[in-house]
């Protein structure tokens, strides 16, 4: 009797624990909702920051999406194509190590560093690129990640029977290897995204801000971007203004849940689609 | 009592099933190995981005830590001192401004307080929360609940400050605070006054909710490598679920739910912008009390950085470095060793990196 009521007590224990994680992200979006309510509207994204809207911001949010998309995902694939298909036990399991340490340094880190070498001693400025190549060091190990272990989770049948054919490595890899691993490898460029559409102090230092629209200068010009508006907005004295820093934040979160939907569609049809190729 | 080479179902990874066996190099062809090659200097950039950064923040800390010796680690105030004072000040061959200190201790302790606190409550609660979703829940609802993981993953630091100002805060101090004061106040650090919100607790608890996914999605990786029949063997002789979770399932991952906080507690340590938000950001002394404003080495160097730009000598930036080559070193190490111990923890199923992704 009494081992099943410690049974009982000890379930209780995990479903509180498991209410105390569902609990903050529920209570987060409310709370952006209800900061943001009051200035919700088209404005938000026809205005710019002077005019209490957020357009800059938005549109440099997404010129920095597009940027680490050109940067991370070449070499994050090729990357994460060397660990899965050509390295050897033992050094890849060095070169895993670099990536995932790479993955837990602080971000303030990298921010600091890019300031310090691309800003200052480079002549860069406030540059959209050095802001863009901070960003990168932090999402590129999620790129190389989840490219190898989509690399990873395609049947070895495929590679056997297309080398038993006498293909050559790289013929295998492009016809037979990658394009069943293509859904699970954007779904992880997703992931990438959603990591650095949040991210703020990569960027506060190298890329400064701007309440112009992004001008799309690579050297010498600063850029807008939302996750500054959540930071700075709140520390100004007018209520609006701390409502304008809610709606960026709400924004944030919005895009972060679309592409979160997105991976997950992404990563399903991705299994239907390489169980299609076995059969 | 199972050990982890000993697992009787335990599942060939895919790690373990696929092409890492060694490629001979008369099998490839010269664009192969051409390929091979370009893949490789892709796959050395992370490494190369690390070591570059860790390098260019030892060289601009150096003369910070000379001008300021021992003194870095032990001294309370960190000041730059007048920057517009006509005269400098000389120590151990280096110029700075008169009055400069670099004095890191009250951010050394508030980073070491706020991640301790933070990982304290974060790991039980994941590894509860984990226990719950593989073992409790229907297996219908897992996926849809693992869908709040990777929110409080993905959602970003400032959003979580925000909330830390807006409602978490101010919350806790008017309704928890002051009954968790009063209960406890024997306790010294623990007394009244609260505050309003923004301090040591508050930070630490919004850095536990931060660290969460980390510590679950590994806990929840390791534990899909239980072998079943273990488990249904234990249910079988008769022990109840909370028996089998205790006998088999948690021994098996111990290990690596170790290497798991290990990995949460770098990423608190480092965490910068929620910090910064709710810190209260107090300079030059230690926290009065738990509830009390402290600051971080991460979240200091954004806070001063601005300030520092306007040092002539250029030591503030340097003073910066320092603090950020302190905390570089602690989190590198700390993520190395819990990689290190989870690798044989996990025999080569691939674990979430970062955030916990």
């Amino acid at each position: 009797m009494i081992r099943h009521f410690r049974d009982l007590g000890f379930w209780t224990l995990c479903l509180i624990a498991l209410a105390l994680v569902i609990f903050p992200s529920v209570s987060i979006v409310v709370s952006l909702v209800q900061q943001a309510w009051p200035v919700l509207g088209w404005h938000l994204f026809t205005a710019g920051t002077p005019h209490d809207g957020l357009q800059n911001a938005i549109l440099g949010t997404l010129v920095l999406c597009g940027g680490i998309l050109v940067v991370t995902a070449p070499v994050g694939i090729a990357g994460g194509i060397y660990l899965a298909e050509f390295s050897h036990l033992r050094q890849g399991s060095w070169i895993r190590l670099g990536y995932e340490t790479l993955a837990g340094i602080p971000s303030i880190v990298v921010g600091f560093v890019g300031y310090v070498v691309l800003d200052i001693e480079l002549h860069w400025g406030f540059s959209l690129l050095a802001g863009i190549l901070a960003l990168s060091a932090i999402v590129l190990p999620y790129v190389v990640k989840t490219t190898e272990v989509a690399l990873l989770q395609v049947p070895s049948a495929l590679r056997d029977g297309a080398i038993a054919l006498g293909l050559s490595r790289l013929t295998t890899l492009r016809r037979a290897v990658l394009p069943p691993a293509i859904p699970a490898i954007v779904s992880g460029l997703v992931v990438a995204l959603a990591i650095g559409v949040g991210e703020t102090a990569p960027l506060l230092y190298t890329i400064g801000f701007s309440d112009q629209n992004p001008s799309l200068q690579p050297f010498q010009h600063s850029m807008g971007y939302l996750t500054y508006v959540v930071f700075y907005w709140i520390s100004l004295p007018s209520k609006t203004d701390h409502e304008l820093g809610g709606a960026a934040g709400l924004i944030l979160v919005g895009m972060l849940l679309v592409l979160i939907a997105l991976g997950r569609v992404v990563s399903r049809w991705s299994s239907r689609y390489s169980a299609s190729m076995l059969s | 009592m199972i050990t982890s080479d000993g697992g009787a179902g335990k599942s060939a990874g895919p790690a373990e099933s696929q092409a890492r066996r060694a490629i001979r190099d008369r099998d490839l062809t010269r664009r192969d190995r051409l390929a091979r090659l370009g893949f490789l200097i892709a796959a050395l950039v992370p490494s190369g981005m690390l070591l570059f950064l860790a390098a260019e923040m030892i060289r601009e800390a150096i003369p910070a830590f000379t001008f300021s010796g021992w003194g870095f680690f032990t001294g309370e105030i960190f000041s730059f001192g007048q920057l517009y004072a006509p005269t400098l000040s000389h120590h151990n061959g280096i110029v700075a401004p008169q009055g400069a200190t670099y004095g890191a201790l009250p951010f050394m302790v508030g980073t070491l307080a706020s991640s301790v606190i933070a990982l304290a409550i974060a790991a039980p609660v994941s590894v509860g929360a984990v226990l719950a979703l593989t073992e409790r829940v229907p297996y219908r609802l897992q996926s849809g609940l693992s869908v709040f993981l990777e929110v409080l993953a993905g959602i970003p630091s400032v959003a979580y400050g925000l909330w830390g100002v807006l409602f978490f805060g101010p919350f806790m101090a008017a309704h928890v605070y002051p009954v968790l004061a009063s209960v406890f106040g024997f306790i010294p650090v623990l007394r009244a006054p609260v505050g309003f919100g923004e301090g040591l607790l508050t930070a630490s608890l919004v850095l536990a909710v931060m660290i969460v996914p980390i510590i679950a999605a590994t806990t929840r990786e390791l534990i899909r490598t239980v072998p079943i029949l273990a488990k249904e063997g234990a249910l079988a002789l008769g022990m109840t679920p909370y028996e089998t979770v205790k006998v088999v399932t948690l021994p098996y991952v111990r290990r690596g739910i170790l290497a798991a906080a290990l990995l949460g507690w770098a990423r608190a340590l480092g965490e910068t912008m929620a910090v910064l938000m709710i810190s209260g950001n107090l300079l030059d002394r230690l926290p009065v009390n738990i509830y009390g404003s402290f600051s971080t080495l991460a979240a200091s160097i954004v806070d001063l950085l601005d300030s520092a730009l306007t040092d002539a000598t250029g030591m503030a930036v340097h003073a910066l470095a320092a603090l950020g080559c302190v905390l570089l070193i602690i989190t590198v190490a700390t993520n190395l060793v819990g990689r290190l111990i989870i690798r044989q923890a996990s025999g080569g199923v691939p674990l979430p990196i970062g955030r916990g992704i």
